[in-house]
């Protein structure tokens, strides 16, 4: 099995709370790319990064298209629009919204599998909807993994409730250890510490 | 990293088949969202994979319109990014100023959102009767939904908003009639616009131009067409000439990026400088 390369985050309700969680736990090395789709406001969220970057030391920012792919990084899909994951590179569109939602979870998810295969960790966290859910099923049908939080610990549990509803994941976690089980899959199987 | 090697290979003969076939370029597409729109196809034509799509396709160009059509359909906003069009009315309307006539070029205008929003902006700062909008997209379906003018009702509250945010100055349903098929925009908006088909993966430049304005267009394509349109816009644009792209498209990965300087960082606002 190759290392993950990637790891794509979704969460809507609650999302941001949930990330500045699981960010705050990843070491400053962390070894593998990630890439966010939040459900964002177009109009109220360009602070979104800001207010990320205070629970970590690793660089967040919102995507510019075809920006490439770099490990340490998380790359926020930026407000309306789809972040896709190609290889080596992001790419963004403004096709239609996805079950009601642009950026969609499960265009990122579905994106990642096909240009990432089984270097992929799919995460579904907090959300009102069951956006993530066909996208997490993709991730495993690619070889890749998928977490999802706990439903109990999340501030709304119908996205991963929708998402445990179509995959049988690899993992179901508290939000708190989430941070430790990615830190791990990405760095024990690179072979470093 | 990797490809899943089968469906990639699916898709490259499909968009070969369609380049020998019709001689339309996709090749050179992002793949994400090509892969998303003709995953779409393959279900609304009732055909079970890619492969059959192709089959379909290249006997069937009523197929490769729909096709095009799917590829050709962006779904954005009058007004999108208010910001940027108020960046546009204080930072490059006193630049156009300085012209007796302007040639605008709306590159990729899919159904014509932008367009309007350009003339309105354009006709409220008392330059639109100097000016030649050429709007164009590589489809003939969109551009003639363009021309039409016409935009869903239930749109209007949102346009409307976004059109007071970036700074409009009249009431905006003073630009339009509401009609059972949807608000119909007045036709006096149109008078200076050339609707018209080209298509960036392969036709030329045509004309120079005062501004190039192209949102959200190169998004669809890789590194290698993006830098061939940049060149197109280059030659399409005169000494002094402003290049607007979308909030989240960058001059930076480009190597004409030292051709122009910014005129608003933020709203990707350029201008030629040589």
């Amino acid at each position: 099995m190759s290392a993950p390369e990637i790891v794509v985050i979704g969460c809507s309700w609650g999302g941001l709370k949930a990330l500045r969680r699981i960010l705050s736990g990843l070491p400053e090395d962390f070894p593998a790319a990630i890439a966010v789709a939040q459900h964002r406001d177009a109009r109220s969220s360009e602070g979104l990064p800001a207010a990320i970057q205070s629970a970590t030391s690793l660089e967040i920012r919102d995507v510019i298209d075809k920006e490439p792919i770099v490990a340490g990084r998380v790359y926020l899909a930026p407000p309306d629009y789809h972040l896709l994951v190609e290889p080596g590179s992001f790419a963004l569109s403004t096709e239609g919204a996805v079950m009601f939602a642009r950026p969609s979870v499960d265009v990122l998810f579905e994106s990642a599998a096909v240009s990432y295969g089984e270097a992929v960790v799919a995460v579904v966290l907090t959300g009102a909807n069951e956006d993530g859910a066909a996208g997490a099923r993709a991730v495993k049908d690619h070889g890749g993994s998928v977490v999802v939080q706990d439903p109990r610990t999340a501030e709304r549990g119908e996205m991963p409730r929708a998402a445990l509803a179509t995959t049988d994941p690899d993992a179901v976690l508290a939000l708190d250890d989430i941070a430790a089980f990615l830190t791990n899959v990405c760095t024990v199987s690179t072979g470093g510490n | 990293m990797r490809t899943d090697h089968l469906e990639e290979l699916e898709l490259d003969l499909l968009l070969e088949g369609i380049y020998r076939r019709y001689g339309y370029d996709f090749r050179q597409y992002a793949r994400g969202s090509l892969r998303r729109r003709v995953e779409r196809r393959v279900q609304d034509e009732r055909v079970g994979s890619v492969t059959a799509l192709t089959d379909k396709i290249l006997r069937d160009p009523a197929a490769m319109d729909r096709l095009v059509y799917e590829l050709s359909i962006n779904v954005t906003a009058m007004f999108r990014d208010p910001t940027f069009y108020q960046a546009f009315r204080d930072k490059v309307v006193p630049l156009l100023r300085t012209y007796p006539f302007i040639r605008i070029w709306n590159a990729g205008c899919s159904t014509g959102e932008e367009t309007f929003s350009l003339a309105i902006l354009l006709h409220e700062n008392g330059l639109y009767e100097r000016t030649r909008i050429y709007a164009t997209d590589m489809n003939d379906r969109v551009l003639a939904r363009a021309a039409e003018g016409t935009f869903p009702l239930d749109k209007m509250r949102g346009y409307t908003e976004n059109y007071i945010r970036a700074g409009g100055q009249k009431a905006f349903s003073e630009y339009y009639s509401t009609t059972l098929g949807g608000a119909k925009f007045h036709s006096s908006l149109t008078d200076n616009v050339v609707f018209a088909q080209h298509n960036l993966a392969s036709d030329r430049a045509f004309n120079e131009f005062n501004v190039v304005m192209c949102r959200n267009v190169m998004i669809y394509f890789d590194r290698e067409l993006q830098e061939h349109v940049h060149g197109l816009f280059h030659d399409s644009l005169v000494n002094f000439g402003i290049l607007a792209l979308g909030r989240k498209e960058t001059l930076q990965l480009s190597a004409y990026e030292d051709r122009y300087e910014e005129i608003d960082r933020m709203e990707r606002i350029y201008r030629k400088v040589s």
